[in-house]
């Protein structure tokens, strides 16, 4: 019986011996894994991109909206005389009792006058808790966040946006400096890293303090939002159920709240393009077929050119078994160094569109180059049955008396 | 060891019917040197092929060392043309791509044989043959004689016991032809059956049975009293 090894040396050199049907075969091979390849990582870079914006606003976010939205019976409640109740810290801290929830931050939100020396400015000042931070994604570039302290509890200290820092203090050093937001004087502890927008408010052009010294601040104690994070995104429902449940038995039985989630779309959007990458891979695939057709028939072509030799081999003592492997072994080494071609010419594709494009992760996914290689090995094969059969059918005298 | 009995081979050619062999009885004993003369298209070439298994007769039974081999499977057929079967053609066909040393140790791969066996028998084929400084060079970068000494080789390499030789020397000069002619015959003398298609009746003569074939049949079958100092 044939030895596997000699067997692909035999290919191999075969490969060498015709070495322009080789090439041709392996650009063709190659460009078919290539563009499975690139094109998925297109698919997947946009996914990739809706994603981590989506992230950027916080991952498992819900965000609690004092008020019923009007699509759903608020003019019923206007109607009976019912005002939406405040939200309050108290209803917050009650939002937390769930194995589910993460963390939540409250969220007081007002306009206000930041003065320092004689420079001041109109800012967006949010209160809010330690917590907001990792539930918002944001990050600072100098000093530290709201400390860790009872919600409770005024402090007069202060975390600034960068655009604030940059226009207040310009060349001084911004960090453990007293400024004056309205009539309350507070630290600066910290300075935000830039985010540019988020929801609708200018990272960069925040001041944010405990949210009780907002409270004093504004002279409220109602709060704008409660942002909750729930542990997975299998859980929210369950945490939207719990939120609504809570606020209504704390309001007399009134569902007064809104409750929203980022998730519902982002779902969405990670299915389209979910859907588009597996049809970009498919339409990409179909080059791969077409590769395959032309190994089939290039492979035909090799067999009438070598009848003589596939003739002596029987002559030599080569059953049809042992020609179909021979040719077969030729036919899948041919498409897995086509493949490999393919592979590196898809990442550096890959890498091309990133380096172009630098907001979208275009990186190939995993399926996609395993999938793109072994149908590019399966192809060569199923494509190359019929040569190879065609060739192992041949008659030995009709085939070693052709010259 | 080769016995043929009653054995026709009828081709189709459009809606004729062509008796490439009619009724073909023929024994050669191991170690003959038999020569198969006659005129073209007289069934030389499908007696050789018929013989080595590559053809199969219309009728008739063929046995072989007193095994009737007529309706074997295509592996065990395989199996005795490696084996017991060694070939050598008029065109060589001799494999483009391979070293002479390559083509040599064809058989031995087909057979599966480990390669440090083969790298022993080659080398000991193509010392015998004279053909060291040629292993590694490709059948383009060698002369006719030296081709079909490859060929030789590789027709020997797994030691078959009957050598089908078809116009061995058909595409080459006369000094090779009679170089080609010196190696079979030697193969014989050591003990093969030599079984070899020629046109020329000189190298017919020098077999010591010569079977002279006419129209598929066979026209006369007989033994030389030649000295072969004489004829080379
Ligand atoms: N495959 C074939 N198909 C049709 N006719 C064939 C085939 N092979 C041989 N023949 C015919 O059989 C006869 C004997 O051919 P062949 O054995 O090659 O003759 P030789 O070798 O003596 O010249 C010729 O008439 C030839 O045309
Ligand atoms: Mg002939």
């Amino acid at each position: 019986m044939l030895q596997s090894r000699d067997v692909i040396t035999f290919a191999w050199q075969a490969l060498k011996g015709y070495r322009t049907r080789t090439i041709l075969m392996l650009i063709a091979m190659s460009i078919g894994v290539a563009s499975v390849l690139v094109l998925t990582s297109l698919g997947e870079g946009a996914r990739r991109y809706v994603r981590g914006e989506f992230a950027s606003l916080g991952t498992n976010l819900i965000i609690v909206i004092p008020g019923r939205s009007e699509t759903s019976g608020a003019g019923l409640s206007n109607m009976m005389g019912v005002t939406p109740r405040d939200l309050t810290l108290a209803d917050a801290n009650a939002l937390t009792r769930h194995p589910k929830v993460k963390q939540i931050a409250p969220l007081n939100i007002g306009g206000a006058e930041i003065s320092w020396q004689n420079r001041k400015r109109e800012v967006t000042v949010m209160g809010t808790s330690r917590e907001l931070l990792s539930i918002r994604h944001w990050s600072l570039s100098r000093g530290k966040f709201l400390p860790d302290s009872d919600w409770e509890r005024a402090s007069p200290v202060c975390v600034i946006g960068k655009k604030i820092r940059d226009e207040i203090f310009s060349a001084h050093n911004a960090l453990g400096q007293w400024v004056r937001i309205g009539d309350n004087r507070c630290r600066i502890i910290g300075i935000l890293s830039s985010e540019g927008q988020s929801i609708g408010i200018n990272v960069d052009e925040v001041v944010i303090i405990p949210v009780a010294s907002a409270q004093a601040l504004f002279n409220t104690p109602s709060l704008f939002r409660i942002f909750i994070e729930a542990k997975t995104r299998k859980s929210i429902p369950k945490v939207i159920q719990f939120s609504k449940d809570t606020i209504k038995a704390r309001h007399q039985g009134e569902e007064d709240i809104t409750v929203v989630t980022q998730d519902a779309v982002l779902a969405t959007f990670d299915n389209i393009l979910s859907v588009l990458t597996y049809a970009l891979g498919g339409i990409a695939g179909i080059s791969l077929a077409v590769a395959g057709i032309l190994i089939m028939n290039v492979m035909l072509v090799a067999v009438s050119q070598r009848t003589a030799e596939i003739g002596l081999l029987k002559a030599l003592g080569a059953s049809h078994k042992g020609i179909i492997i021979l040719i077969l072994t030729e036919a899948m080494l041919l498409s897995a160094i086509g493949g490999i071609i393919g592979l590196a010419i898809g990442q550096l594709g890959a890498w091309g569109i990133r380096y172009a494009v630098p907001e979208l992760p275009a990186y190939p996914p995993i399926w996609a180059a395993v999938l793109s290689f072994s149908v590019a090995i399966i192809t060569g094969a199923i494509f190359c049955l019929l040569p190879a059969r065609k060739a192992s059918k041949l008659d030995p005298v009709l085939a070693l008396a052709k010259r | 060891m080769i016995k043929l009995q009653k054995i026709h081979r009828n081709f189709q050619v459009g809606d004729q019917i062509v008796h490439a062999l009619d009724d073909i009885n023929l024994e050669i004993a191991q170690g003959e040197y038999v020569s198969v003369m006659g005129p073209s298209g007289s069934g030389k070439s499908t007696l050789l092929n018929l013989i080595g298994m590559l053809d199969h007769p219309s009728s008739g039974e063929y046995y072989l060392n007193d095994k009737n081999v007529t309706e074997l499977g295509e592996v065990e057929e395989a199996q005795i043309r490696n084996k017991n079967i060694g070939f050598v053609f008029q065109a060589f066909h001799l494999v483009p791509r391979l070293s002479a040393a390559e083509n040599i140790e064809l058989p031995l791969m087909l057979a599966g044989i480990e390669p440090s066996i083969r790298d022993a028998k080659v080398s000991l084929a193509l010392e015998s043959l004279n053909l060291t400084e040629r292993a590694r060079h490709k059948p383009e970068q060698l002369s006719g004689g030296q081709r079909q000494r490859v060929a030789i080789a590789r027709a020997t390499i797994t030691e078959p016991a009957v050598l089908l030789a078809d116009e061995p020397t058909g595409n080459l000069d006369q000094k090779s032809g009679h170089d080609v002619m010196d190696i079979l015959e030697a193969l014989n003398q050591r003990g093969i059956t030599l079984i070899m298609v020629t046109h020329d009746q000189s190298l017919g003569d020098r077999s010591a049975r010569s079977i002279k074939m006419i129209d598929g049949r066979i026209e006369s079958d007989n033994l030389n009293k030649i000295d072969h100092a004489t004829v080379s």
